[in-house]
């Protein structure tokens, strides 16, 4: 029964957010202060995600291709591939639940808890088009930009541990990435950072708008808001990797 | 005016109150006075419609609110200030922003405009002075001066008070109530104060509205009140430390 009245008030939730999403003017200045703090802050920390995650592929593909029969460019192949559909995605998706979604929650149970959203609301605002529209529209611009940052960062990283450890070198690495390089690839990587960028905004500002009970339920809604947004970050992946691979 | 018609709450099975009728007549200050939990401030809540009843309806100025549609209910709302019980000001935004942040919204106000209003309001609570003070930086009772300014730079025809002195020392609570009566009196405001700070409510109001058992059980004038052999009337006001 909660799980139906959790769908009912997520469903209205976002049926209010697209109702309102044409009162442009009044969240103007929120998207573009939500795009810097979702975006731009979130480069260093996914970038450094996207680096080790791909230098260690490329360390443990090496590690477990010992045969000479397989050609060293095929480190970079796997490498490069995982990264753009999957691990790019996935890493800064699950990094940004905990970094993004935490802080929307945050944000939103405190205004709930303190009443300044009643205080938008009084004031004849409407605290979706306010709060909620400029967040998950900042989430779901912004996404396919650190989802490019996650690759890109993890290839490189990929061929810095290569030449490091003396496993595969540039001109090898690259020769492997180019040849399974498909740019349908890149366009389902683009695709999932879309959805994650919805699906996380979207869960925690559910659970941050509907906050309750002073502290301790801001605390709860952020738990929720970071655990729900890592399963369906899971989630969505495997069902896009079933509906569109 | 707000009239207040069979009005009936509930949470989940638990009733707040039902029954409650009331009349708020322009120009007056009303208090709605009881124990903390009876639902004071969830029946302030429901006079701009930020919570909706399980039965009955409130009529500004004759319509009844409940059956606005969600864009009507928005410029019906713009008729009320509020002062939250915390003061609920954006703590992102500095306290002159608080002030000026619906001006920049909901008027085509240019800036030297919209300083000129700001500062008229933060000058008609004292706090004049405040420059870009950050909320954070605010005590108790300027919180609530900023607050109390935030309600007022639209003009609203209605203002709404939930606790008001609450957390407050004596002598910041009577600059309160000052600002209360001076907003009635000068301003020509309609006021519904919800309180149990009975030295407060004496000071402010005409006329009072006791919430208790689930219902509006006592209503009537200052000077009915203080002639009132209603016995939990007289209990809660004796409970307040107040001779009346």
């Amino acid at each position: 029964m909660q799980l139906f009245l959790e769908i009912g008030r997520y469903s209205r939730l976002l049926y209010e957010a697209i109702r309102s999403a044409s009162e442009f003017k009044t969240y103007r200045k929120n998207l573009f202060s939500e795009m810097v703090k979702t975006g731009t802050d979130s480069l260093g920390i996914v970038s450094v995600a996207g680096f080790f995650t791909g230098a260690v592929l490329t360390i443990q593909t090496s590690y477990q291709f010992t045969s000479a029969l397989v050609p060293k460019s095929t480190i970079g192949a796997i490498t490069s591939q995982s990264m753009i559909i999957e691990l790019a995605a996935v890493i800064s998706g699950l990094v940004l639940a905990g970094r993004v979604g935490a802080r929307i929650a945050t944000e939103l149970g405190n205004m709930r808890v303190s009443e300044q959203i009643d205080a938008l609301e009084s004031m004849g605002f409407n605290s979706v088009t306010f709060l909620v529209i400029p967040r998950v529209i900042a989430g779901i611009l912004m996404f396919p930009i650190i989802y490019v940052a996650a690759a890109v960062s993890g290839i490189v990283g990929g061929v810095l541990a290569g030449l490091m450890t003396g496993s595969v070198t540039v001109h090898e690495f690259m020769e492997g990435a180019r040849l399974y390089f498909f740019p349908w690839d890149v366009a389902f990587g683009v695709i999932k950072s879309f959805v994650f960028g919805f699906v996380i905004t979207s869960i925690s500002c559910y659970q941050g708008y509907f906050a309750s009970g002073g502290a301790e339920g801001v605390g709860y809604a952020t738990t929720r808001a970071t655990v729900l947004s890592c399963i369906y970050v899971l989630l969505s992946s495997f069902l896009l990797a079933a509906i569109l691979l | 005016m707000i009239e207040i018609q069979n009005l009936k709450k509930s949470f989940g099975g638990n009733l707040v109150w039902e029954g409650v009728d009331l009349t708020i007549h322009d120009g007056t200050t009303v208090a709605i006075v009881g124990k903390s939990g009876c639902g004071k401030s969830v029946l302030l809540k429901h006079l701009n419609a930020l919570l909706f009843p399980d039965e009955g309806q409130v009529l500004i100025d004759g319509r009844n609110i409940f059956d606005l549609s969600y864009v009507d209910l928005r410029i019906v709302r713009q008729k009320f200030g509020v002062l939250f019980q915390g003061a609920a000001l954006f703590d992102s935004i500095s306290a002159y922003e608080n002030v000026a942040f619906p001006l920049r919204y909901f008027t085509s106000k240019n800036e030297q405009e919209i300083r000129d209003r700001v500062m008229a309001c933060l000058e008609l609570v004292n706090l004049g002075k405040i420059g870009d003070k950050g909320t954070s930086e605010l005590s108790g009772g300027m919180r609530k001066r900023v607050g109390l300014a935030r309600a007022i730079v639209l003009e609203p025809e209605y203002l709404l008070y939930d606790e008001p002195t609450s957390g407050l020392d004596p002598e910041t609570s009577d600059e309160i109530n000052d600002l209360i009566i001076h907003m009635t009196k000068n301003l020509s405001i309609t006021s519904v104060v919800i309180s149990h700070d009975m030295h407060s409510v004496l000071r402010v109001a005409e006329y009072v509205a006791f919430l208790d058992e689930q219902k509006l059980s006592w209503q009537g004038t200052i000077d009915e009140l203080r002639v009132s052999d209603h016995k939990r009337l007289m209990e809660f006001t004796r409970a307040s430390e107040y001779q009346i």
